[in-house]
């Protein structure tokens, strides 16, 4: 049987985008610390995932989540995936692509992460001092939480907060690439 | 709802396959365009028994039938006339002669011939495709072979 090559799936994600039928467009993107998925909604990146996560668990989150109008539209995420092609070379220190928060929900959980995008490359926090920004320094555990569950990871940059004790804390990614993305940046 | 594109891994092959068939290689890629964008804006509030491939082999029919319509209409001219006879390669790389002869079949047996040997369905499924019942269905296919049989030889 014939199959359905890449300019027939191409110009079905242009066409989709066009009529205003595309809600999320999403794309692979290889680093150094293994495959990315990085999804995005007309608002801006809303999802990356990473190695340790099922793609396909991560793609049902969304059409539930978002909508189930997604397609792989790896064009869409040019400026995106550029700028993560940058950031682990190095040579970037500030992520320019917007956002979309919708997943991070409303409340604590938005503050924290909020409060988390504007850690400066190279630098770090903690747990409680996320919390106290947040508007709740006893709340430390459910900034863990929060952070754990951040939905952009490496651009809404969770990996530079740590436990209060100096220890690295936790990380949605495993411990080793938390380690290793504050290396990259001379963090640690 | 599956994510769309998982819909599109899914079934995006088959519709081609039966497309090309009812088409011909050269409108099928715009045919299948058609069905896909006209499932994508359905397809959130689409209210599905589980049967997706019955669903969108139903648009990718509607869409195949509008091409025929529109190919009618607006036959394509030319200003030479090649003298050489151009063999274009069929895709399904069966005889290109017999698919001539099942477009010529009246549509409905046309339809269920293609269903059933393209693309493999069982009568109960050609037979919602067509709107027809599973009996009716059944005849179809069988009319048809028979003229295939009668006029292949």
């Amino acid at each position: 049987m014939t199959s359905v090559n890449a300019d027939l799936l191409e110009r079905l994600a242009q066409r989709a985008e066009a009529e205003g039928l595309l809600d999320v467009a999403y794309a692979e993107v290889d680093s150094p610390i293994g495959h990315l998925l990085v999804a995005s909604t007309p608002k801006g990146v809303v999802r990356l995932s990473f190695p340790s996560e099922d793609e396909a668990d991560v793609l049902d989150e969304l059409a539930t989540r978002l909508s189930p109008r997604i397609l792989e539209a790896p064009a869409k995420l040019d400026a995106v995936r550029r700028e993560l092609d940058e950031y682990f070379e190095g040579h970037l220190k500030n992520f320019k692509a917007k956002l979309d928060w919708t997943l991070t929900g409303q409340g604590f959980r938005h503050e924290i992460l909020k409060h988390t995008a504007k850690i400066p490359y190279g630098g770090t926090s903690t747990y409680m001092e996320m919390a106290t920004k947040a508007g709740n320094r006893k709340a430390y555990r459910a900034a863990g939480n929060a952070l754990g569950s951040n939905p952009i990871p490496v651009i809404v940059p969770c990996h530079r907060v740590l436990a209060t004790g100096g220890g690295l804390g936790g990380y949605g990614g495993g411990l080793e690439v938390k380690e290793r993305l504050l290396h990259l940046e001379g963090a640690l | 709802m599956p994510p769309f594109q998982r819909f599109v891994d899914d079934h995006g092959p088959a519709v081609h396959g039966f497309l090309v068939a009812s088409v011909g290689q050269h409108d099928a890629d715009d045919c299948w365009q058609e069905t896909f964008i006209s499932a994508l804006r359905a397809y959130p509030t689409l209210q599905h028994d589980g049967n997706l491939r019955g669903w969108v082999l139903t648009i990718a029919h509607r869409k195949a039938i509008d091409s025929h319509r529109s190919r009618q209409r607006r036959p394509v001219p030319s200003e030479t006339v090649p003298e050489i006879p151009v063999e274009v390669p069929d895709p399904l790389q069966g005889e290109p002669a017999l698919w001539k002869l099942v477009d010529g079949l009246p549509p409905k047996q046309q339809a269920a011939v293609q269903h059933r040997f393209v693309e493999d369905l069982g009568y109960g499924d050609i037979a919602k495709l067509l709107s027809c019942s599973e009996a009716a269905a059944r005849r179809s296919v069988h009319e048809g072979v028979k003229k295939l049989r009668e006029t292949w030889a």
